[in-house]
């Protein structure tokens, strides 16, 4: 059977079995069950009702469970084998279950592990193996935050903002294993966005299609990054910007403007030049000024001083830079970079192998030992 | 979350509060730090914290390349080495304080008198293999 189909039709199976009485934790194993079996009959073809054939399975899943259950505990079995036929199905279920995924007292880790489990329909293997931690870790973080919204009234809305930072999380913290992380990010923001109107999420989908857009261009084939000014931009993806730049514009039209717009907007903008050389930083700037203004963030602010120096000189730029605490992440790589284009290399040297040094990926390590190592060889003449 | 590295020394590091040598304890007491080893990995198993564990064996010897064609140069054991690993735990937690937090209650595994060692116990971030999209 088709997997990818499958997983989409996840969040509203479990949400069925939760109409029908199940509870949150006992739905979403009898649906991760039926899909494991679903996936096990590989080779027989698809039943005519994908979605119907899931909802039986899990359910049978489900009853099979509470009946193990209440034998365990030496008490009778309530529930019918066949169920009551319930409310009709609700297109709200899917988005209420973002919400219990994403609920403010589970922690980031564990709410971005429940939301690829229910939402995304992945299993546990999958997530652990993206993650690069043991299975078992895994599956006790995810019961764990299952416990934790135990409590949670499903039915309650919940606030999309913190929806929308799983969402971002998932998409930034890179990708491994099997799972393509980023696209499955890009796919439950893109299922976010056709269930609400909200401006931001809209904001992040343009902001993520933006740039995975890049994607191709952002490392070589034996993985070295490539900053933006280097890269290839014949081979950016553009129907994904495309996209991203009319989802962006239909956002923007709303004129509720939010964090996530603001730096979709700068990823436009950059999706926008033909070449480097080509690049508005003067508007660039301006949309770094309102994302300063909306969000207060010091990493927005680095990159803001890196963009004046581009739009200014780099004498403006380090001005800028001057300004916020060196203690800031990638405030060094900034300062290389800035006092490189000042025509200081020896400078530039000294701060690029101190960037090296508080790296926190390796890709990036070995990328600014390069740009030292390119600057001493030249400094040596 | 962030990986971290909580490196154990059996040299190296400064000395502990509670500095008795492990082959001069009772049976019950190596037994008891034993278990709370066990017992620790555990309970970071059950707040999915857990990554790897693993110790190592004290007799190790230095290895290189010495050009083509020719076998390895082996070398060693420098007793006056100074910095000997022997073990360490690997965790994948939300922050770096919690990291130390959870670096000082494997710090507090008893030793000699059934006390805490205090053991002093390196902490080390891992670089990640991928770099983020987003700053």
């Amino acid at each position: 059977m088709n997997e990818s189909l499958l997983r989409e039709l996840v969040p509203a199976v479990i949400g069925v079995l939760v109409r029908r009485g199940a509870d949150f934790a006992a739905a979403e194993d009898a649906v991760q069950d039926a899909l494991v079996e679903a996936v096990r009959a590989g080779g027989e073809e698809q039943p005519r009702d994908p979605k119907g054939w899931l909802i039986t399975v899990a359910w049978r899943k489900f009853l099979d469970a509470a009946r193990a259950e209440s034998s365990r505990r030496g008490r009778e079995v309530r529930a019918e084998s066949e169920p009551e036929p319930g409310p009709a199905e609700s297109a709200d279920d899917t988005l209420r279950l973002y919400f219990l995924c994403a609920h403010p007292s589970l922690t980031p880790a564990s709410a971005v592990a429940l939301t690829l489990r229910a939402v995304g329909g992945l299993t546990t293997r999958q997530i652990a193996q993206a993650y690069l931690v043991p299975e078992s870790t895994m599956a006790q973080r995810i019961s764990r935050a299952k416990r934790t919204v135990a409590g949670v009234r499903f039915n309650r809305p919940g606030d999309v903002a913190t929806v929308l930072r799983v969402l971002y999380l998932v998409f930034n913290e890179g990708y491994s294993g099997d799972v393509d992380l980023a696209a499955e990010a890009i796919r439950l923001t893109r299922q976010l966005a056709a269930m609400t109107r909200h401006e931001e999420v809209a904001g992040l989908l343009a902001l993520m299609l933006l740039h995975h857009a890049r994607r191709p261009a952002r490392t070589t084939p034996d993985g070295r990054l490539v900053p933006l000014a280097e890269q290839d931009r014949g081979r950016w993806d553009t129907r994904m910007i495309a996209e991203g730049v009319e989802v962006l514009q239909a956002a923007l039209a709303r004129d509720r403007l939010g964090e996530f717009q603001a730096q979709a907007a700068i990823a436009a903008l950059h999706a926008d030049a033909p070449a480097a050389e080509e690049t508005d930083w003067v508007q660039i700037v301006e949309w770094y000024d309102e994302l300063v203004r909306l969000t207060g963030n010091p990493v927005a602010r680095l990159n803001r001083a890196v963009a004046v120096g581009e739009a200014d000189g780099a004498r403006a730029g380090l001005a800028a830079l001057a300004e916020l605490d060196p203690a800031l992440p990638r405030h060094t790589a900034a300062a290389a970079y800035l006092h490189e284009r000042a025509g200081d290399a020896a400078t530039a040297a000294r701060l690029y192998a101190e960037a090296a040094r508080q790296a926190t990926s390796l890709p990036e390590r070995d990328h600014l030992t390069r740009q030292a190592a390119r600057l001493n060889a030249h400094l040596r003449g | 979350m962030a990986k971290y590295l909580l490196l154990k020394h059996y040299r190296g590091a400064p000395a502990s509060v509670n500095d008795v040598s492990m082959d001069q304890w009772t049976p019950e007491e190596v037994a008891a730090h034993v278990q709370y080893m066990v017992d620790f990995a555990a309970r970071l198993e059950e707040t999915g914290e857990f990554v790897d564990s693993q110790g190592l064996s004290p007799e190790g010897r230095f290895v290189r390349y010495d050009g083509e064609g020719r076998p390895p140069v082996v070398d060693g054991p420098f007793a006056e080495t100074k910095d000997l690993i022997a073990g360490w735990m690997v965790i994948d937690v939300e922050s770096q304080e919690r990291a130390y937090e959870l670096a000082a209650e494997l710090s507090a595994a008893p030793g000699a008198g059934g006390r805490p060692i205090h053991e002093w116990l390196e902490v080390r971030p891992f670089l990640t293999a991928h770099s983020r999209v987003f700053d």
